[in-house]
């Protein structure tokens, strides 16, 4: 499950841009492979990041991952919804189950991402 | 099985305090008092009594069933080590005592069996000197690369990589990283080794050192061990031995010979201390030569009269790292361990572990995939990526096990092999054990072939079944109030 | 050789059902690593190390009353702790981790983990740390954690054994160790509450503090508070049989040595750190953690959990590197907290805080022998001066069969006269009174 309109990072996280905006969050693949999330640690609000920094972890009873900033930019928003529902992120991880949001300090850079084909290829050679 | 807070009656009690021999009760305070008496159960010693027999029969332990927990070496622990600890001698010692002035004295046999005891570990690793401290392997790592710190602070090194394989043990990087060190993961080989040259492309100035285990965690012996710590040695970075493994080659070969400039052996491991559940450990720290000022404080000395002594005096030290001497109940064990097996004992030791697991891998392979089929030490990993085409993983091989008698190997680890399960017999199982463990095992890869559906309600026989952890990680429920 | 159980015949017949010699088996080390020495003395009988053993305990002097603590005591311990604990389904199992095998040692864990919580009045513990010095070491990283801060601040009434500790673990890490001077055997509020600013990530204070002087941080918690700093509290749980938690002040994070719970003296070890926590701190709580949740069947049982902040599956970016901890001691201080209760804990707080008392009468009606603090009270242990230097003192009184006291001078400049003197429930009024004529006749 690759939807179109997203890019991509080899470490399995999504990003949909629009205008100076960033959503992120993380792939169908990371979702099933880390198994039933159990926590999301959030960035702060505000928090400024550059690319490849931290900015989520999380938990499953087993495994933890960490999710890097694809930008720099500053986050404006995150989705309190995980904090109590953190299993959104294996039911519906494209939507509902977003992370948080970028403001990018400048304009986005998605040639070091990759398209949905991209990506779906990618998955193929794991 | 209930609580033992569930059982608790209103006033019961397990034990009389002595009485009262002094005609005067203080009273403290009542600001500096607590509100209520603290909620501990109200029991009488028989009803305490059976509360942890029942629990204790709940587990399993080396004592009553085979334990082949890859990483552990989980050996037996002999009794007369629990006996000797014991001796009011030893366990009523009160630790401050060589700190009073002339206390050295009330103390000599205490100190004597540290002393010794660094000696036969000297031996044994081939190093200039150990400390007695660290209560666990970790401790141990932790105490080891303050030891790097210190010493390149000391030769105005900078500094600021460590090097670990990708098949380490997690406290290798944990360790790394509390110490202040950036860490970077050294990929395996196609043979589940380091490589030497991909070695060399990684190493640079900012290279502290190294850590790792020999046999590694597949239990894999690398040829060329001293090859890489010379390249360490080129950029004068100091190469660690996580000693785990050193059950696979004692008596046999010395990390101390391979290059190694620090070693942390785990008593708990290699030496037949009890694991208690999990714990106590006992993590020692070797050292060469140009090392030994870094020790911590403090270390005990023989003077020239033949008796014992803590010296306290190094000004080059990384200080203490524990309030006294180190674990001395289990390294007390572990001497006594050591001086019973003897030279030719600890020879056996090696040599009938590797036996062992080597009987288990070949015994086992035409059932199991091997993902790195040569000669193995102490321990063989087996992937269950065969069974996992039936829908069976490495933990439904686990919970099997449990119901035909049998502890599981380690699963899921070293995460390099796909649905590891990781086996280490240790030399004290005899080979009708391990028979009857090899017949186990066939017989479940004959079922995950034939009626893989019966794996999802194993352990059926253990007082419960498969518990859910992720409910156990979600609604944290870990203490009862 | 008893510990290994093939006979040679066996190892023969395996070795060539295998294919392989002895020889080859070890083909894999090259020739010129296999050891060239191997030094060691040739095995002994267990008849032989019995009595080798015994004759180096001998060598040890445990007759001596024991007067000395300094965080370190000589408690009562009940027949029952050494039966239980000596069953060897518990003491002869691993860690945990396959949870359905190991029941006895994961429920053991949970009431740990609830005792500790009802001693100290917080809300979460973990399963156990090395000792009390290296928990306070790991509570000191957890607030450097939790806040993103660098600066920790640390009173001298804290055990300088533990104090010691930490100067050694700090040395490579960008962190400002802050020390401040005791005030009168309490907590030095001036100084503390001048510290208490953004930067600073966490207090350490210590409850009895090291001179024995019983405290209320109530104050110290509520300041800290405001700024974001966190107040951690070390605290000797026999104590807490009767005093004020430190939950109660408004402490964050609780650590400990739970020696005194049923754990025997050692030579200094393996003994039993403890941490307690607030619920909102826990993922960032290092150690073990045991849950409670339910089986297929909805039984209820026990698991390892929050395993996520551990080394095994975080590795360089855990919350500590502790894998091995002390679950053995842990299950020991269960085991006597179930067997004192309720009612003997405090009751065995009290008569130590009685006898102490007692013991601080005797001895302080002795000319030229004066309490060295204002501060009035004390639980178990309390500091006196004596008119000539201590150590000399205690030497002499340890030829009168006594260990009396341990001389502060050791890390207190100008407290050269002074002795730290600690009284448990094991000491009687007899005792007590000829430590008091013996101290008459040697000064």
């Amino acid at each position: 499950m690759v939807p179109q309109d997203l890019f991509y990072t080899e470490d399995h996280e999504w990003a949909k841009i629009q205008g100076d905006t960033a959503t992120l969050g993380i792939s169908d693949y990371a979702q099933e492979s880390l198994g039933e999330i159990t926590f999301v640690e959030l960035p702060a609000p505000n928090k400024s990041v550059q690319p490849h920094d931290e900015l989520a972890v999380i938990e499953s009873s087993k495994a933890a991952s960490d999710i890097y900033s694809p930008f720099a930019g500053v986050v404006t928003e995150v989705n309190d919804q995980l904090e109590s529902q953190p299993e959104l992120m294996n039911s519906d991880c494209y939507n509902d189950g977003w992370v948080c949001k970028l403001k990018l300090s400048a304009p986005s850079k998605t040639d070091e991402l990759m398209n949905a084909a991209q990506y779906s290829e990618y998955l193929e050679t794991l | 099985m209930k609580l033992i807070f569930e059982k608790s009656v209103k006033g019961r009690t397990g034990v009389c305090p002595p009485k009262s021999d002094v005609e005067t009760s203080v009273n403290i305070k009542a600001e500096l008092l607590r509100n209520d008496a603290p909620a501990m159960p109200e029991l009488s010693e028989l009803d305490v009594v059976r509360h942890f027999t029942e629990l204790s029969r709940k587990n399993f332990g080396v004592d009553t069933h085979f334990y082949p927990l890859g990483s552990c070496t989980m050996k037996y622990n002999p009794k007369v080590t629990e006996r000797i600890s014991a001796y009011p001698g030893f366990a009523h010692l009160h630790p401050l005592l060589p700190q009073l002035r002339l206390g050295g004295t009330l103390t000599q046999g205490a100190l004597e069996v540290l002393y010794e005891m660094n000696i036969l570990l000297r031996e044994i690793t081939a190093m200039a000197g150990f400390t007695m401290q660290p209560m666990a392997g970790a401790h141990g790592e932790l105490t080891g690369i303050m030891i790097m710190a210190a010493y390149h602070h000391d030769r105005g090194n900078k500094k600021t990589t460590i090097l670990i394989p990708d098949s380490a043990h997690g406290t290798n990087p944990a360790s790394a990283a509390i110490a202040g060190y950036k860490v970077q993961s050294v990929p395996s080989n196609e043979n589940g080794i380091m490589d030497a040259t991909a070695l060399k492309s990684m190493v640079n100035d900012e290279t502290a050192g190294i850590m790792l285990t020999c046999p590694n965690t597949l239990g894999i012996f690398n040829p060329d061990i001293k090859e890489i710590c010379d390249i360490i040695h080129s950029v004068d970075g100091l190469a660690y031995y996580d000693g785990a493994n050193l059950n696979a080659i004692i008596g046999k070969a010395r990390p101390g010979d391979f290059g190694f400039d620090i070693v942390h052996l785990n008593l708990h491991k290699t030496f037949a201390t009890p694991h208690g559940g999990g714990g106590p450990g006992s993590g020692p720290v070797g050292v060469v030569e140009k090392l030994l000022d870094f020790l911590p404080i403090s270390i005990v000395e023989k003077r020239q009269d033949g008796t014992y002594a803590l010296a306290y005096n190094k000004p080059k030290s990384i200080g203490y790292i524990a309030p006294f001497y180190g674990n001395f109940a289990i390294i007390l064990r572990a001497y006594v361990y050591i001086l019973m097996l003897g030279k030719q004992g600890l020879k056996d030791v090696s040599e009938n572990a590797v036996l062992n697991a080597n009987y288990i891998k070949t015994k086992l392979a035409p059932f199991y995939d091997l993902p790195f089929d040569g000669l193995c030490k102490h321990e063989c990993v087996f992937s269950a990526s065969r069974q996992v085409a039936g829908d069976v993983h490495a933990i439904d091989i686990a919970k099997a096990l449990i119901d035909l008698g049998f502890h599981p190997p380690t699963v899921y680890f070293p995460t390099i092999v796909k649905e590891a399960m990781m086996i280490e017999p240790t030399e004290t199982e005899s080979k009708e054990t391990i028979d009857e463990f090899i017949d186990a095992m066939i017989k479940i890869a004959k079922t995950a072939q034939d009626n893989p559906q019966e794996f999802s309600a194993y352990p059926k026989t253990t007082p419960v079944s498969r518990l859910d952890e992720t409910v156990a990680a979600k609604n944290i429920d870990i203490a009862s109030l | 050789m008893p510990f290994i159980a093939n006979t040679k015949e066996q190892q023969m017949q395996m070795l060539s059902d295998i294919g392989l010699s002895m020889d080859d088996l070890f083909a894999d080390i090259p020739a010129e690593l296999m050891a060239k020495n191997f030094n060691l003395p040739d095995g002994i009988s267990e008849f032989e190390v019995r009595n080798q053993l015994a004759d180096l305990a001998a060598k040890n002097s445990t007759h001596l009353t024991c007067f000395l603590g300094g965080g370190f005591y000589d408690h009562f311990i009940p027949a029952a702790v050494y039966s239980m604990i000596s069953r060897s389904e518990f003491y002869t199992a691993y860690t945990p981790y396959q949870p359905e095998a190991s029941q006895g040692t994961l429920q053991g864990i949970y009431e740990y983990q609830s005792m500790i919580c009802r001693l100290t009045g917080m809300d979460v513990s973990n399963a156990s740390m090395y000792d009390g010095g290296t928990a306070l070491y790991e509570a000191m990283m957890m607030a450097l954690r939790i806040t993103g801060r660098n600066r920790i601040v640390i009173d001298d009434s804290v055990n300088p054994i533990y104090r010691v500790i930490i100067q050694s673990y700090t040395r490579n890490l960008k962190i400002e160790l802050k020390e401040t001077k005791n005030d009168n055997g309490l907590a030095n509020r001036a100084e503390l509450l001048e510290n208490i600013t953004d930067k600073t990530a966490a207090i350490i204070l210590q409850n009895p503090n090291f001179f024995g002087c019983i405290d209320d941080f109530t104050d110290i918690a509520k300041a800290a508070n405001e700024k974001g700093v966190l107040l951690i509290v070390s605290c000797y749980p026999i104590s807490l049989g009767i005093l004020k938690t430190p939950g109660q002040m408004g402490a964050d994070i609780v650590t400990g040595e739970g020696q005194c719970l049923g754990i025997p003296m050692s030579f200094g070890g393996p003994y039993l750190g403890f941490m307690a926590t607030r619920k909102k701190y826990v993922r960032k709580m290092p150690g073990r953690v045991v849950g409670r949740t339910t089986d297929s069947k909805s039984r209820d049982g026990f698991v390892l959990t929050l395993q996520a902040r551990e080394q095994h599956i975080r590795r360089d970016k855990a919350t500590s590197n502790i894998c091995s901890n002390e679950a053995l001691c842990a299950l020991t201080a269960t085991i006597y907290l179930s067997l004192l209760g309720k009612t003997g804990l405090t009751q065995t707080a009290q008569l130590c805080a009685d006898k102490a008392s007692y013991a601080y009468k005797r001895l302080t009606a002795i000319a030229g022998v004066k309490p060295h603090f204002k501060a009035k009270w004390f639980f178990n242990e309390f500091v006196v001066d004596l008119p000539v230097p201590a150590a000399g003192v205690i030497a002499r009184l340890v030829e009168k069969g006594y260990a009396a006291g341990f001389p502060l001078s050791r890390y207190y400049k100008g407290m050269e006269n002074s002795m730290l003197i600690a009284v448990t429930e094991k000491r009687t009024k007899s005792q007590i009174g000829l430590l008091a004529e013996s101290l008459e006749a040697v000064l």
